[in-house]
């Protein structure tokens, strides 16, 4: 069964909590098979923000009080200038990362640790590990990733961070604490003795949607599924990202035309018709993209 | 709206019966014109009726906590919404625990608290509430709350201070305009610092100076409660943070500051 738009539900900003910023556009040095928007060393699809850009949106996000800052890409730190960028943002509030842990040189980190130490903020990593061996993580994100992603905690760890470990449910939702166990025992093994674990639901979308099946036509939200729902598990209730074509409704929906709000923060907080398949799965699962700090649940 | 120019703010009380006696005297001491508590009265520690009667006796006046709202409702959780299942585990012991121990008159009282206090401290307007103005249960920690976001709150709930609870430690941050954000601490347990000292604040205004937040640690008799949590059988993990100051669980929802600064 299909919908008319009359009847998609919109959704409402209620504030602009969390900006994120599309940093290195569409652009990874791996091409995992799950990854919702398709990235590669050759999509070009989104271009990588400049500091500059960055520090527009900064500025802009002041006076409409944002709380916290989050970067994506692709992989952020292709990007050249992320370290500064990061630093920059520091300045404004919290800042957090995901990366696939792959590319992290020494001088990056050793001036984000600096920096880190030096601001209010926290500066956070988020790690994408995909499983806690490489015989579950390698067939998704690519031939020796494992060992390299590990070896980028690794080096976080030294560098005194304690990265959030974010794995994308790749096996049945059944074997979460055997998992999650061996993924304790894993990192301890390599130096990591109390790490943070996050387990993320599959988007079936991009690369995703051939690994598996796509959206079912019935996978949609309809308005009485909202009625009695907390909104504010659904990203769109309290962010907004940046790429280098503007402000879009959130991270995961950017290759959807309609996710284009407008050119500047402000003219990018109308409601949200959420229609697509993947808003089915943010209803799920819930708050998919904040960190725990975060994430704590609405009381009605 | 009342006037007054010192008030001592207690945070999570958590069923730390010691400790809020150790408070109270102490903010007579130094002189207090009023007293409040900015919820969580339960929750952690053992005997959860015992915290009620020094409340009303000394005129204390409470906010409702996430916990008081879920120990009033009779709700399956305390909606603190952890993440984590070991944090979920030892969260509901003590929830369980609490819930069974709460009298229904108690419960009736934590139903009739309101959500919000607000007074006047000199010519600021102060509200006192337990997460943020905007939902009961929502997290500050200090290294992931923008001072443009303070300033938002201020704003937008026509505050000049706005006093918090919830996260377990204490933090403030000035703001422009003489505007002021502080989380004063918790009653219920330390710190995640090592030292088994609690803490409350004091708020005073005066011409001359302004506004003052004082900080204060308090010492308490920390070895009873902790046998008397094991007498109850409370989880030895929360017996071990009242004895050495450290958090055990619920460590997943720290920010990496605020983790950092702990044992695990
Ligand atoms: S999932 Fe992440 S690491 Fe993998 S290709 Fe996509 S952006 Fe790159
Ligand atoms: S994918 Fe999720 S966050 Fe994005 S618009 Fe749909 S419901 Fe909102
Ligand atoms: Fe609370």
């Amino acid at each position: 069964m299909s919908h008319s738009p009359s009847e998609t539900p919109r959704v409402a900003i209620s504030h602009l909590d969390d900006l994120w910023f599309q940093v290195s556009g569409t652009r990874c040095n791996l091409t995992c098979a799950h990854c919702f928007i398709s990235c590669s060393p050759h999509n070009h699809s989104y271009g990588f923000l400049s500091l500059a850009d960055v520090r527009t949106r900064l500025a802009e996000s002041v006076p409409l009080g944002v709380k916290e800052y989050y970067f994506t890409g692709g992989e952020p730190f292709l990007n050249p200038q992320l370290t500064d960028i990061l630093i920059e943002t520091l300045n404004y509030g919290p800042a957090t990362v995901l990366t696939n842990g792959t590319v992290l040189k020494d001088e990056w980190l050793e001036r984000l640790a600096a920096a880190d130490a030096a601001s209010l903020y926290s500066l956070e990593f988020r790690v994408s590990i995909d499983g806690c061996t490489a015989e579950m993580n390698d067939p998704v994100r690519g031939a020796g990733t494992f060992a390299r992603a590990l070896a980028g905690v690794e080096k976080l760890v030294a560098f005194g961070f304690l990265p959030i470990i974010t794995a994308a449910r790749v096996w049945p939702e059944g074997d979460d604490q055997r998992v999650l166990g061996e993924f304790v025992r894993v990192l301890a093994a390599r130096g990591y003795e109390r790490p943070r674990l996050k387990i993320l639901p599959t988007l079936k979308l991009g690369a995703e949607a051939q690994r598996t099946c796509g959206y079912a036509h019935d996978e949609r939200i309809t308005p009485q599924m909202l009625e009695d729902f907390d909104h504010r598990q659904l990203v769109c209730e309290h962010s907004r990202i940046v790429t280098d074509r503007g402000v879009h409704v959130c991270p995961i929906l950017i290759e959807s035309p309609e996710s284009l709000l407008g050119s500047s923060l402000s003219a990018a907080l109308a409601p949200f018709a959420v229609g697509h398949g993947a808003c089915y799965t943010c209803y799920q699962y819930g708050a998919i993209c904040a960190n725990p700090s975060s994430a704590a649940r609405l009381q009605e | 709206m009342k006037a007054t120019s010192r008030v001592a703010l207690f945070g999570g009380i958590y069923s730390n019966y010691l400790a809020l006696e150790a408070a109270i005297q102490d903010a007579r001491r130094r002189k207090a014109d009023a007293l409040y508590c900015l919820g969580d009265l339960g929750a952690f520690g053992p005997h959860p009726d015992r915290v009620f009667p020094l409340l009303a006796a000394q005129g204390v006046h409470c906010v409702q906590g996430n916990y008081d709202e879920s120990i009033a409702r009779e709700l399956a959780d305390c909606q603190c919404g952890y993440t984590d299942p070991r944090d979920n585990h030892f969260a509901q012991i003590s929830y369980d625990y609490t819930l069974a121990k709460t009298s229904s008159h108690n419960k009736a009282y934590l139903r009739s608290l309101p959500q919000e206090i607000r007074l006047e401290l000199g010519p600021l307007r102060l509200l006192l509430c337990h997460g943020s103005p905007r939902r009961t249960n929502e997290f500050l920690w200090e290294s992931t709350t923008s001072t443009a976001f303070l300033t938002h709150l201020l704003h937008t709930y026509n505050a000049d201070v706005i006093a918090t609870t919830h996260t377990g430690l204490k933090w403030r941050r000035s703001l422009a305009n003489n505007r002021h954000y502080v989380n004063v601490g918790v009653l219920g347990r330390p710190e995640n610092d090592g030292r088994t000292s609690v803490w409350y604040t004091l708020l005073e205004y005066s011409p001359a100076q302004g506004l003052t937040i004082e900080f204060v640690p308090l010492v308490y008799d920390h070895q009873r409660l902790a046998r008397e949590m094991r007498a109850e059988g409370l989880p030895e993990e929360f017996v071990a943070t009242t004895l050495t100051g450290w958090w055990t669980t619920c460590l997943e929802v720290l920010p990496g500051k605020e983790r950092k600064r702990g044992r695990y």
